[in-house]
């Protein structure tokens, strides 16, 4: 039997400051467990499983956050996907609740990325290795990668300028309902048109924003959950999968998405047309359209068409990132753990303005790495028990 | 080299690049003015980057040829931005997918042109930046493509 289905989360929590340089990013991971933990009603003695990642953490940093928070989980999983871990965590502990090797585990991140002054986007691919060889030398910047990939798109298929544009706008509307959010000052088309140029053709307000931040999450048994404190969100399909230059010769309009996304929708036996809404990594403007077409929500090439004019805004044909996403709320660096706090937050309800309308049934998707070069993706379906 | 009205003095600069055995061969061949890639024997797959072993059939030997060196823009972004001293210098510049006659593509820098006129399917060719190693004696060199 699936192990889906069969698990669920029962407590999530997301960092309220998005400005935190009086905070050490394991301080707000330690802060973030204790909050997502009160959310589930449980206590730091029942985490049996421990899962995290981050950009600052070296190799061995779970073990160090399991010494800074003084557990002894009997499950550890550091696996670090770039920023679509958080994602995959969550299947990965599904997996272990259900072959009976924790019971409950704990998901959390934590980054002062921006009070760091992070060069995120601007910087520079690879290193000085013999493999990064062959990226290192031309100046490839993590931006400039997904522009590649934008401007590929625009030529096979006449997607716009204007058309990415909306995906900014609608996510900003979104903030500006989000008492948290960042950047909270609605934009129009021309705003973000009108932007300095970062790499040609994505424009600064086509790119996310780098905040400090983090996040919980507490992911049990659907059993389990059903006795704690908050309406269960059950996880009902999980997929994972990668995307590079295969041999040499990449199709740069084919994301691990489709493949992460295929998995997910067979096992939980549904279409992308009985998704409510999505949140979806929205590292540039180019990531969600894309994104949702190798999803399945529209075909190839017909990306542009379904996200302009608030295609994925609230109200729209289907709602996207209605915290106000990577774009104008929270990115930290590694944006997967919000995208599935978010999904759990609408699911549960109550979210006042920003609320999405009818929501029972998420899909949450990360992409981790640069979309030009190698990506991680990772798709999990959620729905309120 | 720089042929026409622009100012290469602003075309980004490289350094040695950091080899190991499985990439030696294409690095030493781009010191010589040569776009080495790998072929297998036993399959006939050519493929980039350069491994010590086939990744299509886990077998067979692979073999290094002389590519043709042309080729045309797949995809390309005009970085405007980049915080990295040494590209800050050379900004704008191009970065672009070349997809190259024998099928692979590379990443790499498209110079030696206004950044304005480089589009999607430009027929472009390999043209070298000489790095030569003086603690090793190694003559290694980094490809990139001009108009052709």
């Amino acid at each position: 039997m699936s192990y889906c289905g069969q698990f669920a989360i029962a407590g999530v929590h997301e960092y309220e400051s998005r400005w935190s340089p009086d905070k050490t990013s394991f301080q707000i991971m330690g802060e973030c467990t204790r909050d997502a933990l009160a959310d589930a009603g449980l206590s730091l003695s029942d985490v049996d499983g421990l899962f995290g990642a981050s950009m600052t953490m070296g190799a061995m940093g779970m073990v160090q956050f399991a010494e800074y928070l003084n557990v002894k989980p009997r499950y550890l999983d550091g696996t670090n996907i770039g920023g679509s871990s958080f994602v995959s965590h969550v299947a990965h502990a599904g997996a272990a609740i259900h072959a009976g090797l924790c019971d409950v585990a704990l998901i959390v991140y934590g980054s002062t990325a921006a009070s760091d002054a992070m060069a995120i986007g601007t910087g520079n691919a690879g290193g000085r290795d013999p493999s990064a060889a062959f990226v290192s030398p031309y100046g490839m910047t993590l931006v400039s990668s997904y522009a590649m990939v934008a401007r590929r798109h625009m030529h096979e298929f006449g997607t716009t300028s204007e058309q990415l544009a909306d995906i900014a706008v609608s996510t900003r509307h979104h903030a500006s309902l989000n008492p948290h959010a960042k950047m909270r000052q609605p934009i129009t088309r021309e705003d973000v048109l009108e932007s300095r140029v970062i790499a040609d053709p994505l424009h600064l307000l086509d790119c996310c924003i780098i905040s400090d931040g983090g996040g919980a999450i507490i992911v049990t048994s659907l059993e389990r959950a059903r006795d704690l404190r908050q309406t269960p969100v059950a996880i009902l399909g999980s997929g994972e999968s990668v995307a590079h230059r295969e041999i040499g010769a990449p199709d740069l309009m084919t994301m691990a998405a489709r493949q992460s996304g295929e998995q997910a929708f067979a096992m939980a036996g549904l279409t992308p047309a009985q998704i409510d809404f999505c949140t979806i990594y929205d590292s540039f403007t180019i990531t969600v359209l894309l994104t949702l077409e190798n999803l399945g929500f529209c075909k190839a090439g017909e990306g542009g068409a379904f996200v302009e004019n608030g295609g994925i805004g609230l109200g729209g044909r289907l709602p996207t990132n209605p915290d106000g996403g990577g774009l104008s709320s929270n990115h930290s660096g590694m944006r997967g753990i919000f995208l599935v706090i978010e999904a759990v937050r609408q699911l549960r309800g109550g979210l006042g303005e920003r609320q999405v309308e009818g929501a029972e049934v998420a899909l949450a998707h990360g992409t981790g790495g640069y979309l030009g070069l190698m990506h991680s993706g990772a798709t999990l379906i959620l729905k309120k028990d | 080299m720089a042929k026409n009205q622009n100012d290469s003095s602003k075309n980004p600069t490289y350094g040695h690049p950091a080899i190991d055995w499985e990439s030696r061969a294409y690095w030493e061949g781009a010191g010589r003015g040569e776009l080495v890639l790998q072929r297998c024997r036993a399959c006939g797959v050519v493929q980039h980057r350069p491994r010590g072993l086939c990744v299509s059939c886990l077998d067979g030997e692979i073999e290094h040829f002389v590519a043709s060196g042309r080729g045309e823009v797949y995809t390309y972004s005009v970085v405007h931005q980049n915080q990295m001293s040494k590209f800050r210098n050379a900004l704008p510049y191009v970065v672009a997918y070349v997809a190259l006659e024998e099928g692979p593509q590379l990443l790499t820098n498209i110079v030696d042109c206004d950044p304005e006129t480089v589009c999607i399917g430009m027929p472009v060719r390999v043209d070298f930046v000489p790095t030569p190693d003086e603690s090793t004696g190694d003559l290694l060199g980094v490809p990139r493509f001009v108009p052709a």
